[in-house]
């Protein structure tokens, strides 16, 4: 968009470095907003709290929805209520500010330059977040959006939505389970134990894949790809070279360790079961 | 909400008001668990607590929201403040159609070391409130280890009867056949999630066959997360003997006293036996106002009880966290030993 001098239509220019990322929770908290949205309302609007880092990355990492009221040519916004929002979640972490707003919908529609409008008044270049709840397209669709000014020499004509690259932090989902978050329902949360296993299982799976399309190569079934050979090889090469002598030592000595301790914690109950027995046994005086 | 119900909330009300069954499952909104693990996460190690929403259906206790609270300070002004604050939050969370009922509270811990007396007193503040009500307890110090520590705790009902009536003397607790495995209840935990988002993260999950979480799993260290846990324990096992101290200590003058009691009766006994021969007033068998017939106060064996949960409780740990341990070596191990045998 760079700004040539002959013409008189322009954009103010933009710090193209601008990017978002959005965690999870932010993106459960508007589903959730969306599904107890008021019976005649067509979507949802809301607050995003976040950081700015000084590259330019939004944070956005909470959020909370804003009632309103939208007709065909003005939207009324619940400012007291946003404000009273931003208060209580100032007190909880005041290190979280405004960063923008939400909506639900498939893209950019008209209301959403007078609210844009509106936080841009709370902060400078605010980052406008849509969430396609209703799968326009058979598929997920979550942009990120940043206005910038048409102006015409001095004036100001209107304001055009930008999109900006969006990343979705998904990491932390990740550690929760994506098990226990895609399902709509899950019986029991998984043990330390059984996460192990499905982990384990995994790996077992992964390295069989590995196995299989090395032996493929060798035989000349699969055309051999030099990328992943060095991807394999760098794995093999990853696991440290020890004499077995040394790594046997090493195995032991942590089995040991554990063992230590397991008869450790085995000991303390047996003593704790002994001690209630006799802290609550009658006493004969 | 999520799961359509088919009875009528008058229905629901209806068939409360008759018997209330027990609690059995608690039912947790993926949203709530993701907020719980931020909140908790961004302040640890500070340990933080928040507020749970929800809806009380049968024996179900469904939770549908939560809010964390701002850290707690000691000064009263802020306290009073942090009532409002409350109270702000709910109002404004209705607006938008959240439930506005609140089921109990959320709090982090350290390496499951959450039982503490203010913990059962929190618990019996709720409870005056709220007929049911339940504590959900995270451990962020151990999600590094692939780990959802996700608990839902309720006090059993025969240990708040006698926190009622602050009676934690050994007789009582023989009476009740309370041990302190009963203090605590551990509710089952289910996760709901709404269509819609099942929807949105059956999309967004990433291709690639590992995930975070695997990796936090394989990881080979345990030992920080064991060294604290033993010292954790440690501690523990110090308190506890300073309890039993204090119990050796009451018996000891139990007996002390009763055989001064013993050799004041007999005293008492030969002297009215020689008053009787003298044709004298009998005196009574009995002198309240004598120091040695004061009851000693029995020692309240709630805190023992308590510091008896937590031993049991890093026991737990260590041995879950050994038993990992286990599967990681023998398979480190055999991945070596595949290694070198082509």
């Amino acid at each position: 968009m760079a700004a040539r001098e002959q013409t008189v239509l322009q954009f103010v220019p933009l710090s193209t470095s601008l990017s978002a990322k959005v965690h999870p929770v932010v993106i459960f908290n508007i589903c959730d907003c969306y599904v107890r949205r008021p019976d005649q309302a067509d979507r949802v609007i809301g607050t995003l709290l976040g950081s700015i880092s000084p590259d330019g990355i939004v944070d956005i990492r909470n959020s909370y929805a804003v009632p309103h009221n939208e007709s065909s040519d003005q939207v009324a916004l619940d400012i007291d209520y946003h404000h009273n929002m931003l208060l209580s979640h100032q007190k909880v972490n005041p290190k979280e500010v405004i960063v923008g707003w939400y909506s639900t919908g498939f893209g950019v529609s008209g209301g959403s330059a007078l609210i844009q409008d509106f936080y841009s008044r709370e902060v400078p270049n605010p980052v406008h977040l849509t969430v396609d709840t209703g799968f326009r397209n058979g598929e997920t669709s979550i942009k990120a959006f940043v206005s910038v000014n048409l102006a015409l020499g001095d004036r100001q004509l209107a304001a055009q939505f930008q999109e900006i690259p969006l990343d979705l932090r998904m990491i932390e989902a990740e550690r929760v389970g994506f098990d226990i978050l895609k399902t709509t329902l899950v019986e029991k949360v998984p043990s330390d134990l059984e996460g192990m296993e499905a982990s384990m299982e995994r790996l077992l799976a992964l390295i069989d894949d590995v196995y299989k399309y090395v032996d493929n190569v060798v035989e000349g079934r699969v055309a051999p790809d030099n990328n992943i050979g060095r991807f394999i090889s760098e794995t093999v090469a990853s696991i440290p070279k020890m004499s077995p002598a040394a790594f046997d030592q090493l195995v032991n000595d942590s089995l040991q360790d554990h063992l230590l301790l397991l008869y450790l914690s085995s000991l303390t109950r047996t003593q704790l079961s002994l001690a209630e027995k006799l802290n609550t046994a009658a006493q004969i005086l | 909400m999520a799961n359509p119900m088919a009875r009528s909330f008058l229905q629901v009300a209806a068939s409360e008001e008759v018997a209330a069954p027990p609690l059995r499952v608690v039912q947790i909104e993926g949203l709530v668990i993701l907020k719980i693990i931020k909140h908790c996460k961004e302040f640890s190690p500070a340990l933080v607590t928040g507020q749970l929403l929800g809806l009380d259906v049968g024996s179900v206790l469904e939770v549908t929201n939560c809010f964390p609270f701002p850290m707690r300070e000691e000064d009263e002004e802020i306290e009073a403040d942090g009532a409002n604050y409350q109270l702000e939050m709910m109002r404004c969370l209705r607006e938008v159609n959240v439930d506005n009922n609140t089921v109990g509270w959320y709090q982090s811990t350290l390496l499951g070391s959450f039982q503490t007396v203010e913990l059962i007193e929190t618990f019996m503040n709720y409870q005056e409130n709220i007929r049911r009500c339940v504590c959900i307890i995270y451990d962020p110090s151990r999600s590094n280890q692939g780990v959802l520590a996700l608990k839902a705790l309720k006090l059993s009902d025969s240990f708040m009867d006698l926190h009622r009536n602050n009676n934690f003397t050994g007789e009582k607790l023989r009476e009740k056949n309370l041990t302190w495995v009963d203090i605590f209840e551990e509710i089952p935990i289910k996760v709901s999630n709404s269509a819609l988002i099942s929807a949105f993260m059956t999309e967004l999950e990433a291709d690639s066959p590992v995930s975070q979480c695997d990796y936090d799993r394989l990881q080979l260290s345990t030992t920080p997360f064991m060294e604290r846990n033993l010292e954790f324990l440690t501690e523990c096992m110090d308190d506890l003997s300073v309890e039993q101290q204090k119990f050796q200590f009451y018996y000891r003058n139990l007996s002390r006293q009763q055989a001064q009691q013993q050799t004041w009766l007999q005293k008492r006994r030969s002297e009215n036996m020689s008053r009787k021969a003298a044709g004298e007033e009998l005196l009574p068998e009995e002198d309240p106002s004598n120091p040695i017939f004061k009851p000693i106060p029995e020692p309240s064996r709630l805190d023992s009880f308590l510091i008896t949960n937590q031993i049991a409780n890093y026991c737990n740990q260590i041995n879950g966290v050994a038993g990992q341990s286990f599967s990681r070596l023998y398979l480190m191990k055999a991945l070596h030993e595949n290694d070198k045998s082509p």
